[in-house]
This record gives structure tokens, sequence and C-alpha cells, in this order.
């Protein structure tokens, strides 16, 4: 059996999953239950000053039939005495001594870090996260986010709760910024031992069409939230690897963002990640959903005979380039399996529409076929066909040549008017414009012209 | 064993006809609204009669704009939601749905129509009119499908337009004749109520056009009349014993079904003659009226019946036994029906030939003949000039206008008997006639 226990930052864990901190850690009651349901760690609701919610909370972006892809809040910081979560934070070391603890805070002055980074240590938190990342409420009264988009104040911050933390301090982003990496610098800076992210991103989940407010809705108004769920795991994604390909930032990281199963949480590991935190998913599903991600990493870490974590953190970054680097010889087409298909012609209207005018219709069938000299190899209709492989990105370089933007760049090689044989353009073929007219009429019609047979 | 007892009250008869296709709610449609892969030129639009553009009405569910996908549906056939629950969708839309070529479930087409459509009725939203007056008026016979569909077409064209229905309600065979499990009563009138209150057309009930002076009447009064008069009476099959009591056509059996509800009576053991669409309906509601036993009699093997596949599972599926392979021959009994004398048959080079000396009787209480509806010439040979096809049908062009000019058809008249949704489609390619004709 692979080995799942993780020393994140000198944080141990039995495994690499955390709740974030959110409702689901709000107290000692939910983060036992959690712990005893398979959770290797926890961070608490953010602990700090008092502060009173709204009713009305949480917003959603449902699609088509599936609910919750994206998820919104518009909560603050933990609304119950600090005194209250200290103790719980106590009884939960007590009974889970090898399950992380992580006390995540959020105050203001110097005085306030250092009273409450002393407090949470005494209760027993293996570790601290410094919440900048609140991108509501908080922020208004010059915390969360207002302190993570600021990197000189985060840094200081940060230098302030170092004077007296003896536990780990991990630093949390928010991702409300242009450059994820500047408030990650920041933090190292700062003296912090590792960062999580991504906080959740600003936004407006959507709005009622008939109350003309933003949701969730307060008394007839809303307020802008903080977006997470699946949705948001591409962003996270990304920002997870650009702090993990920084030569500065050097950190540990904490992967948030949109994890839901094992695989979400493999991608953030194989990024850079190697804690996760998981939020929205708890929040829809329960804790029980960590049996199936327990069992789904076991069973990928046996497939690829990995012993821990460790032998695939950040096994993808060699592979995540700058575009200038990738083989401009590679050359794929598009190709349909015929026997797959069901005639949808999805491809068709898809490539016709939406890319490059390479599929056409035939004549007997409802089976389109991909015109090969037309096929940029975009992937389009491979992702919208609804047949699982019936549409395949088929390899059509003899793979001996390889040559990037770069080092065309570098070799003094790159086109430099429209007309010059090596620009792209110039064989793309497109049909002329008026060859578009009446071509969609006949389709689609309306049964009362059809069965008239107009058009 | 029966597997159904004899409904007497309202909900029990409501039980034994539970409905095939159950009105959804609004988490169910907006599951299946989600699975519509959007096709480009649906092959489910082609295989629809009325060509819905399935789709977009889809889509429309799928976006909470149901009112919209009840417009859509409407545009291009009147009878949205009686077709959503009676059309033969396996052999139509969703017999051509691309998740059969995958083995996945076809979306639920004609159920997606009926929620939509049904949502449209019960809020009674305003979504058509009549077109500017023109000054014109148009006679209808016949408030079924054809009649009430080229009425609505009509109106929205700025006719004038009077329906002449020999019966008491409108839809013709939709809640005459179609089985109560497809569509109940209430769904049938309700859209039925609906459609007059957006297009505003006269009904006269128990009003039928009958001879010559009838017809005479309208030709003056009216610039174009509308034939949509469906087909007859169950055809006598000549046999002896056939005017026994308890000998009865299907059509008519399915007739005081539908009126008499719970109140129906029906025999112990029946026999239903045919082996056509009719006589699926015919046996499944005879079991499903409790019935102890329901024999399918018919001339030729199993495989040779007219009937669609799915409606002889349905009736397999209540109970219904085959007996194939037989030709009656007389009905045995006294007054009342006692029993049918059969003779084994064999099909030769594709004709039926009957086997001597295997005769027999099986006994029953009840037979229903199955056999075809007879054609109305007797009362079309009133109409000068027009023509009849030799199977009885009125002869008309593309647009539905007859042999006698001022005639225009369509329905089951015209095409010899289909579904509701080729007598609503082609009616208002023939009310569109009626327009071109007028206009000249
Ligand atoms: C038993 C049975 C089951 C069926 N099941 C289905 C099914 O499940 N699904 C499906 O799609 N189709 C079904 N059909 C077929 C469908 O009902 C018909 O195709 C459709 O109703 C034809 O419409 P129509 O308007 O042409 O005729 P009809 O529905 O027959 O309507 C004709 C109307 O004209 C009236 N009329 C006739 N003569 C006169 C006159 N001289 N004066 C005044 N009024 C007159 C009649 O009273 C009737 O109301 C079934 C048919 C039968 C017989
Ligand atoms: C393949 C692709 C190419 C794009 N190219 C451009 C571009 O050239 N210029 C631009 O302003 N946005 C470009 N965009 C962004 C889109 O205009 C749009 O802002 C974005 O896709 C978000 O909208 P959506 O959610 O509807 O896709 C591109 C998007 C895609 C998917
Ligand atoms: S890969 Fe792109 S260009 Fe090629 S056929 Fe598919 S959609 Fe068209
Ligand atoms: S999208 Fe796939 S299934 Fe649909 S027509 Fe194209 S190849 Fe066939
Ligand atoms: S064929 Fe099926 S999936 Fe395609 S548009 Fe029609 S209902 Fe939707």
């Amino acid at each position: 059996m692979p080995d799942l226990s993780i020393n994140f930052a000198g944080i141990k864990s039995p495994n690499p999953f955390w709740l974030a901190s959110a409702p689901p850690t709000n107290s000692g009651y939910q983060v036992m239950k959690a712990f005893d349901a398979g959770w290797g760690g926890a961070v608490w609701k953010t602990l700090g000053v008092p502060v009173i919610n709204v009713s009305s909370r949480y917003g959603g972006v449902n699609y088509r039939d599936k609910r919750l892809v994206g998820f919104n809040n518009i909560e603050l910081i933990s609304d119950r005495p600090l005194a209250d979560n200290l103790r719980e934070i106590t009884e939960v070391k007590k009974r889970f001594p090898d399950h992380a603890v992580i006390a995540s805070l959020m105050v203001q002055s110097r005085q306030e870090w250092h009273d409450i980074v002393r407090q949470s240590q005494d209760a027993g938190a293996d570790g601290f996260e410094l919440n900048f990342g609140c991108p509501h409420g908080m922020c208004e009264r010059g915390m969360g986010s207002a302190v993570g988009q600021e990197p000189k104040i985060l840094q200081m911050i940060v230098e302030w709760v170092m004077e007296v933390a003896q536990k780990p301090v991990i630093v949390k982003l928010t991702p409300n910024i242009s450059d994820i990496t500047e408030p990650a610098l920041a933090a190292r800076r700062g003296g912090a031992d590792a960062i999580s992210l991504i906080n959740t991103i600003q936004s407006i989940v959507g709005v009622d069409l008939d109350q003309f407010s933003p949701y969730p809705i307060v008394d007839g108004q809303g307020t802008n939230g903080g977006y997470c769920g699946p949705a948001v795991k591409p962003i996270a994604l990304n920002m997870v690897k650009n702090c993990a390909q920084h030569p500065e930032v050097r950190l540990p990281i904490s992967g948030i963002g949109g994890i839901e199963n094992w695989r979400d949480a493999v991608e953030h590991i194989l990024l850079g990640a190697s804690s996760v935190q998981v939020c929205t998913a708890a929040m829809h599903f329960g804790f029980g959903i960590i049996r199936e991600m327990v069992s789904g990493l076991e069973q990928y870490m046996v497939e690829k005979n990995f012993q821990t974590i460790y032998d695939f953190v950040g096994k993808a970054l060699p592979n995540v380039r700058h575009w200038e680097d990738l083989n401009m010889k590679y050359q794929v087409k598009a190709h349909i399996h015929e026997e797959k298909c069901i005639g949808c012609q999805l491809c068709y209207t898809a490539c016709e529409d939406g890319a490059h005018q390479a599929i056409r219709l035939q004549a007997g069938t409802r089976t389109p076929a991909i015109i090969e000299e037309n096929c940029v190899g975009c992937n389009l209709c491979s992702l919208v066909c609804p047949v699982d492989e019936c549409i395949t990105m088929e390899r059509r370089d003899d793979g001996s040549q390889h040559l990037t933007w770069k080092e065309r760049t570098d070799a003094g090689n790159i086109p430099t008017e429209f007309n010059d044989e090596k620009a792209g353009g110039r064989h793309h073929w497109v049909p002329e414009p008026a060859a578009a007219l009446g071509k969609e009429r006949h389709k689609t019609l309306p049964g009362k012209a059809r069965a008239l047979g107009v058009g | 064993m029966a597997e159904f007892s004899t409904p007497t009250t309202a909900q029990e008869f409501a039980e034994n006809f539970a409905q095939l296709k159950p009105l959804m709610n609004r988490t169910e449609a907006l599951y299946e609204s989600s699975r519509c892969l959007f096709c480009f030129d649906a092959p489910c639009i082609q295989a629809c009669p009325s060509g819905i553009d399935i789709p977009q009405f889809i889509r429309q569910i799928n976006s909470g704009n149901v009112t919209g996908s009840a417009r859509t549906i409407y545009e291009a056939n009147y009878f949205g939601n009686a077709c959503g629950k009676v059309c033969p969708t396996e052999v139509l839309c969703e017999g051509a749905c691309v998740y059969n070529l995958q083995d996945v479930k076809p979306i639920e087409i004609g159920r997606l129509q009926s929620y939509a459509t049904t949502a449209a009725i019960k809020e009674n939203k305003k979504l058509f009119g009549p077109g500017p007056a023109n000054g014109r008026r148009v006679a209808v016979i016949g408030a079924g499908p054809a009649g009430i569909s080229a009425a609505c077409e009509l109106r929205s064209l700025g006719y004038e337009v009077t329906v002449f229905e020999a019966k008491a309600q409108p839809s013709g065979l939709t809640v005459y004749g179609v089985a109560p499990y497809k569509i109940t009563n209430e769904e049938a009138l309700a859209e039925m109520a609906y459609l007059q209150g957006q297009f505003g057309y006269e009904v006269r009930y128990h009003a039928p056009i009958t001879g010559r002076a009838n017809l005479a009447a309208l030709e003056a009064e009216y610039d174009a009349i509308f034939l949509g008069i469906g087909l007859g009476k169950t055809s006598a099959l000549g046999l002896p014993g056939e005017d026994k009591i308890n000998c009865v056509g299907a059509v008519e059996f399915i007739e005081e079904l539908r009126m008499r509800q719970a109140e129906m009576q029906v025999g112990r053991t029946v026999i239903v003659l045919g082996g056509g669409n009719t006589a699926m309906d015919a046996a499944s509601e005879a079991a499903r009226l409790g019935a102890e036993t329901v024999l399918l009699a018919y001339r030729r093997g199993k495989e040779e019946m007219g009937a669609y596949e799915f409606e002889y599972s349905l009736a397999k599926g209540v109970g219904v036994k085959g007996l194939f392979n037989v030709a009656p021959l007389e009905i045995v009994g006294d007054d009342y029906v006692a029993g049918v004398r059969f003779i084994r048959t064999a099909v030769v080079d594709g004709r039926v030939q009957e086997v001597p000396g295997t005769e027999f009787v099986q006994p029953c209480d009840m037979v229903i003949k199955a056999t075809g509806q007879a054609k109305q010439t007797h009362f079309l040979h009133h109409i000068p000039g027009l023509e009849l096809d030799n199977r009885g049908r009125i002869v008309a062009d593309a647009m539905g206008q007859t042999t006698n000019p001022q005639y225009f058809t369509s329905g089951d008249a015209r095409n010899g008997g289909a579904e509701v949704v080729n007598a609503a489609a082609e009616a208002k390619v023939a009310a569109r006639g009626i327009y071109a004709y007028l206009s000249q």
C-alpha cells in the first residue's frame, strides 16, 4: 500500500486531504466528524475579529441539469466566540493528535496578530494559515484580500506573525490579482513557511431576472461574493503552477480550488501542490466524499508505482511550457471513426461555424467527413462529439522535426509580413463570404414552412 | 387470472388506464431536456410529420422559456399536447433520435412536448390570435384533428370559420378513439378549449352534415368547405352471427369506453379479431377493464401483424394472448355471443389459405371486431364532382384541394387512416391551399 501521509512544511497529516477554512470547519463537532470519516487535516474557519453575517449568503451556478458547478458566498469569518473555537481546537487535538489542525487567522493590528497567534498556539494548533484572501466584507474593513492585493502590507503582517509563531505559517493567497507570484514572493520575503491558493474569486454568480438583483439576495439587494467550486479549478491550477514554477517562490503549496474527487487532487499535486484543501465539495456532498478521494488516490499511486505523494508532486511541471517553446512541426488531424458515429452532426456545425470549415456532409449518410487539407488540428470537433473516442486526433507529422517560435526568433526566421511564405495564414483556406448565403436556411425550418415545401 | 380487476370508480379507472406518458415535473423536464444534443439538421425533426423544431423547443424548456417552447410546438402543430401523448413516437421522432445509435435511451420528445404545451394550456397563455378579417367564410365539417387544425390556421389567415361537428365534443378520435392510457378526456378537451380561446372559431355540436340539402346550403353560404370527416364505423365482416349481442365494432367499443369510463361493461372472455393497432388497443382496453381472458385472433402469423411492435408488447404486457393463423367463420351463440368458430390458416405464397378440417369453436362472451373502419362514401357522393380513389379515399392535390374546387380535405378521410399528427400537419397545408384558392 502506498504511503499517503505528508509532512507539509512541518505539519504532519495522515493524508494530503484537508478541509479548507470554511463552514465545514466551523466547529469542533464538524472537524471531529470529518477526521472520523477519514480527512487528514482541517484548516479551522478563520478566527479573528467579531463579525455579523447576513441572512441569505450563498449563490450557485447550475449548468443545465448539474447543480453547483460554481458556488459563491458573501459570508465573513467565524462569528463564534474566539474562546469557544480555541477550546474546541484543544479538544480535537487531544482526540486526534496525529491529524493536522491549522488555525486560520485574520486580524488587523500587530498586537492583535501577536495575541491571536499565541492563543491558538496555546490551544494546540499545528500551524497557522493567514487569510489574506476573503474578497468581500472583510476587505472593506482593510483585511482579507485588501491585504492579499498589497504585497508590501502582506509581507509586513507575515513578519509580525513570524515574530511570535512557533508553528509553521501558511499564507493563503487571493486570486483577485493579476500576477499571483507577487504576493507569493512577498510571503516568502516575510518568512512564511508555505502558501495555499486559491481563495475565492470576486464574482456575481447570477442576477435574478424578476427582482433585478444579484444572487444571493438580501432583502432585494446583493453584493459581489467569492466564487469557488468545480468551475474555478482551471484558474486555481494555473495559479498553483505559476507559484510552483517560479524560481524564487520555492515554498510548499497547499492547492485549493475546485477539488471534488481524487482526479482533481492529483491534478493539483502534479502541478506542484503537496497538500490539497476542499470546501465546496464537502459543503455539497458532506464529509463522505473523502472515501472516494482516498481510494482513488491510492489506486492511482499503485498503478503508477508511486510510494509517496512526493513521488509525483510537480511531475507535470516540466511539461508546462511557454507557448514559444511548443513544437510547431507537430501536426494532428481529426479522424472520424465512422462505426461509432451517431450522426448528430455537431462536429460539422462546430467546425463549419466555429472553426475552419474542414468538415463536410455526405450524401446518403449522416456521418460527416473531414476535409484533411483544411483541418488545422484544433480539437474542436473531438471536444463536441458526444461519443467517446469517435473523433480522435491523429498525429500526421513523422516526429522527426522540432521547431519552436523561440528557435525561429533566435534564428531570425519569423514572418514579418502577412504575405510572407513563412506566415501561418498564407495557406489557410476560407470559402468566399457570399458562399454562406442560403446555406443554413433550409435546415431546421419550422414545421409550417417545411410542410409547405417552402425554402 | 386477470391482471386487472374491473374498475368501478373514477379512481380505479384512472389506475387501470394509467397514463403511458405522464406529465413531467419541472425537474424531470430539466434533466431530460439537458440530454438533448441539439443535433444539426436534426433527424428527429425530419421524422416528425409536422416538422416541429424539436431541438429548439427542447432548448427553450432547458433555458426556462417554456412559453416560447409551446409557441415553437404550436407553430408547427396545433395538436401539440395531444401529439406529445398519442403519437407513436417510437417510430417517429424518438425512433430517429441519434441516441438510439449509441444504445442510449432516446430523448423523451413526446413527454417534453406535452410538458411545454400543458403549461401553456394551464396558464391559458395567449400565443396566437386570428389574423385581420378578410371578409371570407369557410365551413369546416368535422371537429377532429384535421378540422380543428384547419380552423386554427384559417383563422390565423383571417377567415371566419364555422365548424360543424356531428358529436357532442371536439377533437374527433383523440377523445373518442385513442386509448385512454394515452390521453385523458380532460387533457384532449382542455387543448381544444385552449385553441378555440386563441383563435375564436365557432363550433356547432350535434350538427351532422348529412345530405345534399345540407351541403348545398354550405356551398351557398361559405367560400370554401373543408372536409375533416375522418372515417366511419367499423366495417362489417359479413359473417353469420355478427349481429348477436356483445359482438361489437372496435371503434364503437372504444368510443363507449371513453364516454362511459368506469361504467363500461366488458365480457369475461373476450376475443378481438384483427392484427392492427386498433386491435391491440381494444385488446389492451378489454384487459384493463377486467376481462379474465383476452384473445387476439389474427389470420396470419404474429410477425405479419400490421400493428407496431410496441403496441403488441403493450397488449402482451397486460395479459393479452395471441391466437394466430386462424380465420373466423361464424359468431356462435343464441341471442348472446357464446364463441367464435375458427378455421386454421396457412400462408402459402403470401396468401392466406384455410386448412380444411381444422375448424374449432373458441368460447367467449364478447367479440370485438377490429377489422378496419368503413369509408364515408355514401355521404361523399352527395358532393358534385368529388372523386374518390379505389380505396374510398378523397382524391386531392398537394395543397389538399379536391376535384370539386370549393372543397378541400385532409386527415383520415384523405389518407385512409393515419395518425393524429398526420391529420394536424396536412390540415395546415390544406388551409394554405384554401388561402391560395380564395386569393386568386
Ligand atoms: C382505435 C383508434 C386508435 C387510435 N390511436 C391513435 C393513437 O394512439 N395515436 C395517433 O396518433 N392516432 C391514433 N389513431 C388515429 C387518429 O385518431 C386519426 O388518424 C385522427 O383522429 C384523424 O383525424 P381526422 O380529423 O381526420 O378524423 P377524426 O378524428 O375521425 O375526426 C372526424 C370528425 O368529424 C366528425 N364527422 C364525421 N362526419 C361528419 C359529418 N358528416 N358531419 C359532421 N361531423 C362529422 C366526426 O364526428 C369526428 O369528430 C387511432 C384511431 C383509432 C380508430
Ligand atoms: C479559441 C478562442 C480564441 C479567442 N480569441 C480572442 C481574440 O482574438 N480576441 C479577444 O478579444 N478575445 C478572444 N477570445 C476570448 C473571447 O472573446 C471571450 O472573451 C471569452 O471566450 C469568454 O467568453 P465565453 O465564456 O463566451 O467563451 C478567444 C476565445 C477563444 C475560445
Ligand atoms: S480539428 Fe478543428 S479544424 Fe480540424 S476538423 Fe476538427 S474542428 Fe475542424
Ligand atoms: S460529432 Fe461525432 S457522432 Fe456527431 S456526427 Fe460528428 S463524428 Fe458523428
Ligand atoms: S435527435 Fe435526439 S438528441 Fe438530436 S436534437 Fe433530436 S431529440 Fe435532441
